[in-house]
């Protein structure tokens, strides 16, 4: 089972959400960190890193030896990333989207792949939570297949929680794709509402079905509410802004460990995603 | 030319709020919304958009299934997994390289290019404004900030403004490093959190590389003293000029449910006078120079 949490807007509490969920419940459960540009998550799950690796993509590497200058590969690619210049072949490689056109058009076999790197994954948990983030290399631009590489790395045994990028985007489309449900966090605020409109635009694109954790659910206004009635989006959870979480949060603490009260209602709000996830499913089985 | 770009690192610490608090302030200049994925600030403007565009992305495969012999060599071509068995392309993976058109033995494979997103020039009660939409799921970002931003500075020159105020994307990625090359200098607002400090650092190498003079203010500062204080030492370590704190204030969400700035709210506040100050700090600062010479001292370390 894979919930992606996401937002649109950022700064609504998406890490929050994922960190105390998965904390609420423990065991059998999965924290995967896709927001790579800034991965926040292990500040408050704190685990204990096992292991890192360093995530590559393939680029061109270019045999001068055998290259005729024929040009193919450079006319082949669509990202600019290779040009020929009299007998030389530049390669460009923070253009490059790792499609192996090139190589694959050069008829003289010039051209193999070595690595670019991106970024490192981290493995690690938190007793039997399970983590793993991506940072990416600061001055990368490319996130998305970093992401991707995170969510090859997720255990389809355990509950995997998502914690995505903001936007609307290529990122977290790369995020949410797949995933069984997405809970989106919002803000009743009209940035919060605005972004959170075009978010569940792209949600409705993916066809998976979503909900609304409505944070800070007292501030601004009712709008958001309204909203999610004309849309049909269930309020799964609301949180109040309080002074003291807001602080709690500053110094990386969590709402089930500082607030104890909260960690059935986190649980209740992971047995509500549950509910609907096979709701869905017996429904399209129904269809079929 | 001066263009000074508001970023973050983490979303939500208050850019969008402060830019149009200093476009209040400012005089002469032309707005521009570089938050292109999750555009925000024309809700606090109102712009009245005076021309609009359609921006162009890239292109994406589509096969014509009249045509296609079901031979599988776009299917083996592609890296991205775009092409199901039913030769039936998913667009939202189609990553838009073009390899399966030039592959495909019997041409059955169209390229259109795709349309990603719209670019309005406006004027709002600030003066000018460039600002976007990138369609949903699209990708491109970087491509249509680095428009929005050649687009500003040519009404900026065409209007004899000499100031542009860039509200930036969260991130690292493609359109925050498409918002911060070229900047006069970049206002990087940070909350006093474990998240805020540690994304405001990864902003900072990021800046760093590309050699860009910045300055630093917390805002929300009194939800935890201790961590703003840290992120100030951490300003100074990096070469990032301290502009001040701001402190949490219900102000900011009220006058943003009015679609107004902090200043046209309410009575004059204390908020209200440390945003002031901030701004009077920003363009007295050396690298605001009229000039608009990049300020070697100043860029971040």
């Amino acid at each position: 089972m894979i919930i992606s949490v996401a937002s649109g807007k950022g700064g609504t509490g998406k890490t929050t959400i994922s960190v105390n969920m998965a904390l609420a419940l423990g065991s059998g459960v999965e924290l995967l960190d896709c927001d790579v540009e800034e991965p926040n998550a292990h500040l408050f799950l704190k685990p204990v890193i096992e292991r890192s690796e360093p995530v590559e993509v393939p680029v061109p590497l270019v045999d001068l030896q055998k290259c005729t200058f024929c040009r193919k590969c450079s006319d082949i690619c669509r990202f600019n990333a290779l040009a020929v210049v009299g007998k030389k072949v530049l390669v460009f490689q923070e253009l490059c989207h790792s499609c192996g056109g090139c190589m694959a058009v050069c008829p003289e076999g010039a051209i193999t792949e070595t690595g670019r790197e991106l970024g490192i994954l981290n493995f690690g948990a938190r007793d039997d939570i399970r983590f793993i983030n991506g940072r990416l290399r600061v001055g990368e631009a490319m996130s998305p297949p970093l992401i991707k590489r995170v969510r090859a790395a997720a255990d389809p045994q355990r509950i995997t929680i998502i914690d995505a990028p903001p936007g609307t985007s290529c990122p977290v489309i790369a995020a949410m794709n797949g995933a069984d449900f997405i809970l989106m966090v919002t803000e009743p605020t009209p940035f919060g509402l605005h972004d959170l409109k075009l978010a569940v635009e792209a949600v409705r694109l993916l066809g998976i079905p979503c909900g609304l954790v409505v944070n800070r659910a007292d501030i601004g206004d009712r709008k958001v509410f309204y909203y999610a009635i004309s849309e049909n989006l269930p309020v799964l959870m609301t949180l109040p802004f309080d002074r003291r979480i807001a602080e709690a949060y500053s110094q990386g603490k969590n709402i089930v460990e500082e607030f104890p009260e909260w960690r059935e209602r986190f649980r209740e709000l992971f047995d509500k995603i549950e509910a609907i996830i096979h709701d869905t499913d017996e429904a399209v089985s129904c269809a079929k | 030319m001066r263009e000074i770009v508001i970023i973050s690192g983490k979303g939500g610490t208050g850019k969008t709020s402060l830019t149009a608090a200093f476009a209040a302030l400012a005089k002469n200049s032309v707005l521009c919304d570089a938050d292109v994925d999750a555009a925000d600030l024309h809700l606090l403007m109102q712009p009245d958009v005076r021309q609009r565009a359609d921006f162009m992305g890239g292109c994406k495969a589509h096969i014509n299934l009249d045509l296609c012999t079901s031979c599988s060599t776009c299917i083996d071509l592609c890296r991205f997994g775009a092409i199901s068995e039913q030769f039936r392309v998913d667009a939202i993976r189609c990553e838009g390289c073009g390899v399966c058109v030039d592959f495909c033995p019997v041409a059955a494979i169209d390229f259109p290019v795709q349309r990603c997103g719209e670019w309005y020039i406006s004027e709002t009660r600030f003066g000018p404004m460039v600002h976007a939409r990138l369609g949903i799921a699209e990708e491109n970002s970087g491509k249509l900030v680095s428009l929005v931003r050649k687009e500003a500075r040519q009404l900026a020159e065409k209007r004899g403004a000499d100031l542009i105020i860039t509200d930036g994307p969260p991130g690292i990625g493609c359109p925050v490093i498409a918002s911060i090359g070229g900047a006069t200098a970049l206002v990087i607002v940070v909350e006093p959190t474990v998240s805020g400090i540690h994304d405001m650092e990864r902003v900072v190498d990021l800046a760093a590389h590309f050699k860009v003079p910045g300055m630093v203010c917390v805002n929300k500062f009194d939800l935890n003293v201790e961590m703003t204080q840290a992120i100030e030492q951490l300003a100074i370590r990096r070469n990032v000029a301290v502009l001040g704190r701001v402190s949490f204030d219900p102000a900011f969400t009220r006058s943003m449910v009015e679609g107004k700035t902090l200043f046209e709210y309410g009575e004059p506040t204390a908020t209200q006078q440390q945003v002031r100050d901030i701004w009077t700090q920003i363009s007295n600062s050396p690298s605001m120079n009229t000039l608009g010479i990049v300020d070697l001292k100043s860029t971040i370390q």
